[in-house]
């Protein structure tokens, strides 16, 4: 993924000329307008990072002025230059020159929206009292005049001593005017007169300067108040958070599955084709079974990534997901996270690696790690196939009352302990690890407005880029190493072996094997024997792989679930004689997959996202500490009650 | 702003904290009790003395609630509006 971005035209040409253009910070509050300009100025080649400690995204680009160019860096959005946080001490440290390998800017282009003027000229007060060369941007310029209102642009020029350039960002209006301002602005000055710096007296000059540039508009926005009249509806917008989230949900689910099976298939013919074309032996194997199989569950996160962060953004961008969080927040609340962290938590249920993605959308750090570490817990989607297998084979199909069935109510049932737990290990986390608010919570609703396609894209590329460039490495190591864990050292098969279980033999001699033996006696208080702990081991590359190598091990046609089912029912322990998966057995393995973080995406996903190894070592040891528990009480209880 | 001091003192009994106000009511606001980094972003997001705020609406469950001011609409928790104190408006 490095080449790509090295050998994109821009990439190099970037970096070449990067040190003589001047550099430009664009700073401004959410829902600015900001990313919009900055798509519009640097034509989407921007250049996506990590600010070093934070999660945080660093974009860069160009923008061109004739001959002239200048690089511009694109700040995260704040209401203030005080940091309370982290992540949003990055913008003062950007602006102090603080970050190692970034020059301080040398100009700012502070973005405002000219509805709001009133609220972010507290804003622009801070950045000018930086006193550093800058100009500032009026955005959506077009709306405040469909409501009535304007602003005098040359008047506020001359109030704040910086040039100011109305532009309507998403139609490219006044970009060519603002273009040819950033040309200049090596000749731009600092403001010579800074506003005052207490909260108090900078409202008091934001008053003054407002009376005498801006005539107000006579209506608010007509658009934006008729939808919220639906959307904020008590009944009403209850009724369409509801709706909205289950075709949300849905749609990640039922568009995403079938994209999904086509590259699992497209992986799968790649493989063949790979072991047709070279001979047969280790190469063959590691191309085809190791690197390609490898890449191939990297990618297949791409379509749900993809598709959940177009929803994401879409619903974002237009000003829904603000509403959406207004309505679910008093319920988040109770387990002492936030309205926005409902996306990331239901996003989880189809699968935790895009789930944990979404959490970015948690502005405060406190909450977006709790959302990060409980999202494992949300029933996944790769689940569903061990659950199926395990339900269909040991689950009676029976009708209990009112027409439910059996088997729906034990996968009901294991959906329910998911979210019960994660819910639970929210607010014991909210509590003992991560306590305290920290940061005020706080929720702009914006106008409603068509997002920008531009603008999505680019969100939408950010994400993806940064999952195949972050998780994806480790994705396709950690891939790489369980292949050679399942089928090293080879081991001479012998002669007399029936060819069906020729693999069985392979597998019980190689490295997994070997620890499925090895940690027979640890997981043996849980109702499992080795078979089911070589099943874990491989489970980790994702859970569905349990079912496969289940299926090796019993020697069955990993297609034919009929034939595992009836493996599985039969299989009885050499020794006693007894069933290897009795009822107590199944429940325990049930509930254990229910709780453990069987799953290296989610911990190279969740390493990512929180940029450190502490928090992922901590779900996977706590987790697994959580089903270990678990599955020994309820292998001990169901053992009592079946005997 | 000048007429908010001349009537401070006078109304000071009728001061309320901003999460008292009904739905659809007015107020001005006095001053932001917390300190520290809380009171500190409340008052850059506009609630600094003198400035009028209006309760929209609350959520289907009570809370938070959307508070108009300052050309923008800021949804908060009762948590962080109890430490904005407003002074009524009819």
């Amino acid at each position: 993924m490095a080449e790509a971005t090295a050998a994109s035209p821009g990439g190099a040409d970037a970096l070449e000329s990067g040190a003589t253009a001047p550099l430009l910070g664009l700073i401004g509050s959410p829902n600015s307008g900001k990313t919009t300009l900055f798509n519009a100025l640097t034509g989407l080649r921007a250049r996506v990072g990590n600010y070093p400690g934070v999660t945080v995204e660093r974009r860069e680009g160009f923008a061109t002025v004739g001959d002239a160019r200048v690089r511009i860096l694109d700040l995260p959005g704040t209401y203030s230059l005080t940091p309370i946080s982290a992540d949003e001490a990055v913008v003062s440290d950007v602006l102090a020159g603080e970050i190692e390998g970034l020059d301080a800017p040398d100009g700012l282009v502070i973005v405002a929206d000219a509805n709001s003027l009133d609220r972010s000229l507290l804003f622009v007060a801070q950045a000018l009292r930086l006193g550093r060369p800058a100009c500032l941007v009026l955005t959506m310029m077009d709306e405040l005049r469909a409501r009535g209102g304007d602003i005098d642009c040359e008047r506020l020029a001359n109030a704040l001593g910086i040039p100011v350039i109305p532009v309507v960002g998403h139609r490219g209006l006044g970009l060519d005017a603002l273009r040819k301002r950033l040309a200049e602005s090596p000749d731009w000055e600092a403001p010579s007169i800074l506003p005052p710096e207490s909260a108090e007296e900078r409202a008091g000059w934001a008053r003054s300067v407002l009376e005498s540039v801006r005539s107000e508009p006579s209506e608010g926005n007509r658009r934006t108040e008729a939808i919220d009249r639906i959307v904020l509806h008590p009944l009403l917008g209850s009724l369409l958070f509801v709706v909205v989230m289950t075709t949300f949900f849905q749609l990640i689910f039922t568009v995403a599955a079938p994209l999904m099976d086509a590259i699992d298939a497209g992986v799968g013919a790649l493989a063949g084709f790979a072991r047709e074309v070279l001979p047969a032996g280790f190469a063959a194997d590691l191309l085809a079974d190791g690197v390609i199989a490898g890449v191939g569950s990297v990618v297949i996160f791409l379509p749900q990534i993809v598709l959940l962060f177009t929803l994401l953004y879409f619903l974002e961008d237009s000003g829904y997901m603000a509403r959406a969080a207004f309505v679910i927040d008093r319920v988040m609340a109770r387990v002492g996270l936030e309205g926005r962290a409902f996306v990331a938590l239901l996003s989880s249920y189809a699968c935790a690696v895009p789930g944990i993605m979404a959490a970015r959308t948690v502005p405060s750090p406190r909450h977006r790690l709790v959302t990060i570490l409980v999202a494992p817990l949300m029933t996944c989607s790769a689940r569903l196939p061990v659950y199926a297998i395990l339900i269909a084979a040991f689950v009676p199909v029976q009708t209990v009352a009112l027409g439910l069935g059996l088997q729906g109510l034990v996968l009901l049932t294991l959906y329910l302990a998911g979210t019960l737990s994660a819910l639970l290990l929210a607010a014991l986390l909210r509590r003992f690890v991560a306590p305290g608010e920290g940061m005020p919570f706080y929720l702009e609703l914006p106008p409603y407005r068509v997002p920008p396609i531009k603008l999505v894209a680019s969100q939408v590329w950010g994400a993806a880029s940064a999952f195949l460039k972050r998780a994806g490495t480790i994705i396709l190591a950690a891939s790489i190493i369980l292949w050679v864990l399942l089928n090293f050292p080879k081991t001479e098969v012998p002669a007399d072996t029936p060819p069906e279980r020729a693999a069985a033999v392979a597998l019980e001699q190689s490295a997994a094997g070997r620890l499925g033996h090895a940690v027979e006696p640890l997981i043996a208080p849980l109702g499992f024997d080795w078979k089911i702990g070589v099943g874990l081991v491989a489970s980790l590359a994702a859970r569905e792989v349990i079912v496969a190598t289940l299926a090796q091990i019993y020697a069955t046609a990993e297609e034919d679930e009929i034939s595992l089912r009836e493996a599985l029912q039969q299989d009885r322990d050499p020794r006693t004689g007894e069933l290897v998966f009795d009822l107590a057995t199944v429940a325990s393995l049930l509930v254990f997959f229910v709780f453990a973080l069987q799953c290296v995406s989610t911990l190279a996903v969740m390493r990512r996202e929180t940029a450190s190894l502490r928090w992922p070592a901590f779900s996977f040891v706590s987790l697994l500490a959580i089903a270990y528990g678990a599955s020994f009480v309820t292998y001990r209880v169901v053992h009592a009650l079946t005997t | 702003m000048a007429f908010d001091s001349n009537e401070s003192a006078a109304t000071a009994e009728a001061e309320i904290s901003l999460d008292a106000l009904p739905v659809g009511g007015r107020g001005v606001v006095v001053e932001v009790g917390a300190g520290g980094p809380i009171g500190g972003r409340l008052r850059d997001l506009g609630f600094v003395p003198g400035t009028p705020v209006t309760l929209e609406r609350r959520a289907p469950m009570g809370d938070p609630a959307v508070y108009v001011l300052r050309g923008t609409r800021l949804c908060l928790r009762r948590s962080e509006a109890r430490e904005i104190r407003i002074r009524p408006l009819g």
